[in-house]
């Protein structure tokens, strides 16, 4: 399971709102590990708000993109919100292709979505 | 001398840690072909959309998947086949957003579609699937079309 720790590499909780910093790549065997440790720390941090900085993420597929999406959609349910944070130039065709940028905030930086979202 | 054509294939079990590894490998072995970084990336989202549909839906137990690429002049030809259950409906599973699992977007074979030059999807009901596409260089393309 060295890959789906990879997809991974750090969260962060700051007054209501998670931070995760995604790493590696995101696809149908990382995004399962990736989801159900962003569901649990939402839940134990009572957090309502998500913020994914994908800046270390290498790759990314539709099960990524959907991995992504679910969390934005269980963030709504909770009455929370969701932004995506630092998209590496190689990842943004696919973003683009699959609406994900239509539908969440995109800020540049952490900084940035704290301040905003 | 005449000229080879280079191909490979892969045979992998239908597990979801091999998806990367079908995707690398297709991506090393394109790389003798004039691929920009952005086409490399597009022909590995392809790969893994094609490996990842075989590795989700072919079979109920274990089973493998064969990933076949061969290089021609200027373009990458990739068939991902399987022997398992089948699609039943294939005009529908290739519907933009059609799922039959929670949490995904269905977006694999529009995915496909764009981010390949032609796309063939041949389904038999207890014989398998096999997704065939391809994708030409855009600077092998731009260096032959130069005086």
């Amino acid at each position: 399971m060295q890959e789906a720790k990879k997809a991974l590499t750090d969260i962060k909780s700051l007054n209501g709102t998670l931070l995760v910093r995604a790493s590696g790549e995101l696809d149908i065997h990382t995004s399962m590990t990736f989801r159900s440790r962003v569901e649990q720390e939402v839940q134990s941090n009572n957090c309502r708000r998500l913020i994914i900085s994908l800046r270390d993420v290498t790759f990314i597929d539709s099960s990524g993109l959907g991995a992504l999406l679910g969390r934005y959609r269980k963030m709504t349910e909770l009455g929370g919100k969701m932004a995506l944070v630092s998209i590496p130039a190689r990842l943004k065709p696919v973003l683009e292709l699959s609406g994900v940028l239509r539908i969440l905030p995109v800020f540049d930086t952490e900084k940035r979505a704290l301040e905003r979202l | 001398m005449y000229a080879h054509t280079n191909s490979m294939v892969l045979i992998i079990p239908n597990l979801t840690q091999n998806v990367s590894l079908a995707r690398v490998a297709v991506a090393a072995f394109a790389s003798q072909l004039h691929f920009s970084l952005s086409e490399i990336e597009e022909l590995k989202v392809a790969v893994s959309e094609a490996v990842t549909n075989a590795v989700l839906h072919a079979y109920d137990g274990p089973g493998e998947i064969r990933v076949e690429a061969t290089c021609h002049d200027g373009f990458i030809e990739v068939c991902v086949s399987d022997c398992g259950k089948g699609i039943s409906d294939l005009a529908e599973a290739m519907q933009p957003s059609h799922t039959t699992i929670p949490e995904r977007m269905g977006l694999g074979f529009s995915f496909l579609e764009s981010l390949t030059d032609s796309l063939e999807v041949e389904s038999h009901a207890g014989r398998g699937t096999s997704i065939r596409f391809t994708k030409r260089a855009l600077t092998a393309r731009t260096e032959d079309s130069r005086p």
